[in-house]
């Protein structure tokens, strides 16, 4: 259902290769803001394209959003207190000096950082990984690369089913992971059958692929025209990439 | 006796490194008469001698003949294999596109297709699969039994002579099971199939061979 109603949103209709080309772009964009200001507005920005990218789930996407940024914590813990110092000294605690610099340059991270995932978090959720890879394809990104990314997202739910099983065949023998040598050892057994098992899939899947006649190629598809749906998106782009631009001098 | 043989095997030996033969002078013929099927204990060679046919592992001694041609190397049977529809036996391993059209496409495209012709044929076999809205689901979102059916299916985009299946059965439920049987006696293709399943086999096949200690009986 939110399937579908996704891939209605204006987001999902625009052309694969400018989504491609956009998240970059847009990446690239905001990771080179200096001023925070610029980075406040970036964040705009990325909330724009998000409220583009169709039905939401909020509480999903925030959870989302923060674990990925997780990071940022020790940003926080360790950057006003160590940077620039002396500098402008704002707050004691204890023996610790907060500055202004160290404090400025936390947020501009952490803006940073939060606008330039929500962007791809909502690029990406606005789009199969069979539009992913077209639109790369159509921009002339090599195939052998986007045959690894094609390959992973294929195979890494089987993999993962793979190790679940694996795992639950290990606790219905009541085994329970303790940090002894024992479980140190069975954990390594685990890993060395799953890379063992992953060689003989790729083995089989290769064979498979022989049956069938490669010779190499993966064939993916690329070829878009653009809608004026399209240049609705890039006149947006365009006008966000040009105000934080401007905001940062 | 029959027209033309589809595949014939002579003195095939083959032995994995440090272990005795599984294959210790199998002969075999597959006419043009239908499908029959190859029975046998787990771990008899059944697998392998299906990759000896599709030239995937290279017997040790012993002859293959593919369609008329004496396969001895490599470029001998790159051309045989799309007309031998090899399906595995996890579909996992066969279907590794984002999508199912795309899976279907890939034979075609190989043999030189052009991208219309190859999704036309696409939906062809769709349409015979009676999963004619399929084109666009992703493939890893199928139920096992609809895996199972595009896995056919993308040995069937390639328009085949015979059909080789390897444990079609495995892990499908019964009306999985009652689906492929009808899709097979439909297509009325002659090949092998390795199964377990002597119900399935059964009504399949009109004739079985077992394999066992390395030698091909007709059972």
């Amino acid at each position: 259902m939110t399937r579908a109603a996704r891939s209605a949103s204006f987001l999902a209709r625009s052309d694969p290769r400018l989504k491609v080309l956009i998240l970059v772009l847009w990446s690239f964009l905001l990771a080179l803001l200096e001023t925070p200001k610029a980075a406040l507005v970036g964040l705009g920005g990325s909330s724009l394209i998000y409220a583009l990218s169709g039905p939401k789930q909020f509480f999903k996407d925030l959870t989302k959003l923060l674990a990925i940024n997780a990071f940022l914590l020790f940003i926080w813990l360790l950057l006003p207190f160590s940077f620039s110092t002396p500098g402008t000294a704002i707050q004691r605690l204890g023996p610790l000096v907060v500055t202004q610099e160290g404090l400025d340059l936390s947020i501009l991270l952490s803006l940073k950082a939060l606008a330039i995932t929500l962007g791809a978090m909502a690029i990406t959720r606005a789009s199969s990984v069979f539009e992913l890879l077209a639109g790369a394809k159509g921009l002339g990104a090599p195939e052998k690369l986007l045959a690894i990314f094609q390959l992973m997202t294929r195979y890494i739910s089987v993999i993962g089913q793979q190790y679940a099983r694996l795992r639950q065949a290990m606790r219905v023998r009541g085994f329970q992971g303790r940090s002894d040598l024992r479980s140190l050892r069975a954990y390594a057994n685990l890993a060395g059958y799953m890379l063992v098992g992953g060689l003989d899939r790729a083995e089989r899947i290769h064979a498979a692929m022989i049956c069938r006649g490669y010779n190499g190629r993966f064939w993916f598809r690329g070829d878009f025209k653009i809608k004026p749906l399209d240049l609705g998106f890039v006149c947006l782009i365009l006008a966000l990439g040009l105000g934080v631009t401007f905001l940062d001098d | 006796m029959t027209i033309e043989s589809l595949i014939k095997l002579k003195g095939l030996v083959y032995s994995y490194p440090g272990r005795a033969a599984v294959l210790n002078g199998v002969d075999f013929e597959l006419g043009s008469e239908g499908l029959v099927g190859l029975i046998g204990p787990n771990g008899c060679g059944k697998t392998t001698l299906l990759k000896i046919i599709m030239g995937l592992l290279k017997p040790q001694a012993g002859l293959v003949t593919i369609l008329g041609q004496d396969c001895l190397e490599e470029k001998h049977f790159r051309p045989l294999r799309p007309k031998m529809g090899f399906v595995f036996q996890d579909a996992n391993d066969q279907l590794f596109c984002p999508t199912v059209a795309d899976d279907l496409a890939f034979g075609p495209l190989n043999l030189g297709a052009s991208r219309q012709e190859a999704d036309r044929i696409a939906q062809e076999v769709l349409d015979k699969l009676g999963l004619s809205d399929f084109g666009p689901r992703v493939t890893y979102d199928l139920s096992g039994g609809e895996k199972k059916l595009v896995a056919l299916g993308t040995a069937l985009a390639l328009n085949p002579r015979l059909l080789i299946l390897d444990e079609p059965t495995n892990f499908l439920d019964l009306e999985a099971v009652a689906r492929l049987e009808a899709i097979l006696l439909e297509l009325r293709l002659p090949g092998i199939i390795v199964s377990h399943d002597r119900g399935f086999l059964a009504k399949m096949t009109q004739k079985s061979y077992c394999l066992e200690k390395g030698r091909l009986t007709e059972a």
